[in-house]
């Protein structure tokens, strides 16, 4: 049963990991084979693609853009949603938990329903093609998962703790600031992974907002590309390629937060 | 320091976000659900009329909720099943477990429109990946998403591979929360292995699959880029999902009066499906104690 089960998950892991390689190895082949999986493999790898796209579309221009963004996003993610989580643990009030409760219902709400009005006021704001409506929810709240995700690892901090730094003097800025924070670092790399991932991949948001293609995303840029050269494989390719790469390598580097992090957050009801 | 200033200092970002983002955009877009606006001048008041055509009407509506029922109704349960099963795979075999999470974790990394090009890549009837296989064992593939009544399926097929992202890890950690001593007992009154998963693996982490249901219908109803990208909406507006039909309305003719009623309709139709799903969890899932 055992054994069966191994060559089973054998499977599913190949089917997991194949399509990955393969395309790694498209967008390594000279542009014109790359069609043609028994051809790519006759001609030596080359990173022509690679170059090409450079010179066909702004990508570094692009990639600054996601990198600021996603930059901009983590931090006010941190700091709001471990601020606010602060009030629904250590803080102890009347109806705490029933207000949790409504940030637990937000989560439910499509974002349909706000979009069109949230788009309103940022167009008579002036704020389209700016980064502002995609970095400024960050740092009014963080989300409601990550608010959570915090809150979770704040009541599990003992009480005697908090109670010795009260004794000592501190007020609860200082407790959150000195004592709390730096104690849920297992946390805020989970919150900085899981929010990285999401404004990376992130695609209505830029869309909506940055209709000017100079301010766009690197995921705005690839959605533009298929557009106009949806035959060029490589090239695609190797586009996604440079979308997936920063995801993996800060994954390789936080695996071990990545997923602990993570199972963390099914741990706790 | 007053108590409940401080509360407030605390709770300060995300009431603002609260009500910037939240109850202010709710009431204004039930406001404009019931009027003629297209950014351009102000909102004009028209009664239930977008409602009016949009149920009775409007055929893309129409369209557009079957097409996105079929993918959720599809979808959600058989992601949710491939999890499980991955994850109870993984907690069953002792060695190379850590292995087999990293790699099957490792697809939900690449996601929007990085997984749409790739898939696209893949669909791709001469040249993809999908249909070069199948020739390979002498089929011929279909059409995938050039085929109306392929597309579908086709976007739903992309989604298994992803099937051991978080929701698989999260499903992993709850079955190793579930205390040896019950199956032990369970195996001492004389229950087999296959038994003991409806007996005690099932309804131990069925609010764990309770939860997850509620999410992924929530985001399967919602789903946008994969159409918006590999599809456009055709073949034939077989996979024109009802978001992508808000958007278009919204953001491409900017009828926001009509596509702020499409939002409520679809936060009316969302509501109902998860009291729905509600309703049915009292029946199937077992929580230990009150907690």
């Amino acid at each position: 049963m055992i054994v069966f089960m191994r060559i089973l998950l054998s499977a599913g892991a190949i089917i997991s990991i194949a399509p990955l390689v393969w395309i790694a190895y498209v967008s390594f082949s000279s542009s014109e084979n790359s069609l043609n999986i028994f051809h790519a493999f006759k001609n030596g790898l080359s990173l022509s693609n690679y170059k090409v796209i450079f010179n066909k579309i702004p990508l570094s221009r692009y990639m600054c853009n996601s990198v600021i963004i996603s930059f901009l996003t983590i931090i006010g993610t941190v700091i709001s949603s471990s601020f606010v989580a602060y009030a629904f643990s250590i803080l102890k009030w009347k109806s705490r938990d029933n207000v949790f409760l409504i940030i637990i219902f937000t989560m439910m709400l499509p974002l349909q329903v706000t979009m069109i009005p949230v788009f309103v006021i940022n167009n008579q704001l002036g704020w389209l093609n700016t980064i502002y409506p995609l970095v400024i929810p960050a740092f009014l709240g963080g989300g409601a998962f990550n608010i959570f995700l915090f809150r979770q690892f704040f009541l599990n901090i003992p009480r005697e703790i908090i109670d010795a730094a009260r004794m000592d003097g501190l007020n609860h800025f200082q407790i959150y600031y000195k004592i709390v924070l730096p104690m849920a670092k297992p946390v805020i790399t989970a919150v900085c992974i899981l929010t990285f991932l999401f404004t990376w991949n992130d695609f209505m948001g830029p869309l909506i907002y940055l209709s000017d293609q100079i301010k766009g995303t690197l995921a705005l840029g690839l959605m533009l590309f298929v557009g106009q050269y949806q035959t060029e494989w490589g090239q695609l390719m190797a586009l996604s390629m440079i979308m997936i790469i920063p995801v993996f390598t800060i994954f390789v580097i936080f695996q071990k937060h990545f997923i602990s992090g993570l199972m963390f957050g099914g741990n706790k009801n | 320091m007053n108590k409940k200033i401080l509360v407030l200092i605390f709770l300060f970002p995300w009431l603002i976000g609260f009500f910037g983002y939240g109850i202010y955009p709710i009431i204004i877009s039930l406001y404009y659900s019931f009027c003629q606006y297209d950014v351009l001048q102000i909102p004009m008041y028209i009664g239930f009329n977008n409602y009016y055509e949009i149920l009775f009407n409007d055929p893309y509506f129409w369209k557009s909720i079957s097409n996105t029922f079929y993918y959720t109704l599809f979808r959600v349960p058989s992601n949710i099943i491939l999890s499980l099963i991955i994850a109870i795979s993984i907690n069953k075999i002792s060695k190379g477990g850590a292995i087999f999470r990293t790699s099957y974790f490792i697809p939900s990394l690449v996601s929007g429109v990085a997984l749409s090009v790739i898939w696209m890549w893949i669909f791709n009837p001469q040249i993809g990946l999908l249909n070069l296989i199948l020739k390979f064992f002498g089929l011929s593939g279909p059409m995938w998403l050039q085929d109306p009544s392929w597309s579908k399926p086709a976007l739903i097929i992309m989604s298994f591979w992803s099937a051991g992202g978080g929701r698989m890890l999260i499903f992993l950690a709850a079955l190793r929360n579930i205390p040896p001593k019950l199956y032990e007992a369970f195996k001492l009154d004389g229950g087999n292995n296959f038994q003991s998963f409806f007996h005690i693996t099932l309804p131990m982490i069925s609010p764990i699959i309770f939860l997850w249901s509620i999410v992924e219908v929530i985001a399967s109803m919602q789903v946008f880029t994969e159409a918006f990208i590999m599809t456009k909406g055709g073949p034939v507006d077989s996979t024109l999902f009802y978001n992508l039909y808000l958007y278009n309305k919204a953001f491409q003719d900017f009828n926001m009066g009509y596509a702020s009623a499409l939002a409520w309709l679809l936060l009316i139709i969302t509501l109902i499906i998860t009291s729905i799903q509600f309703k049915m969890s009292k029946k199937y899932v077992y929580y230990e104690g009150v907690k």
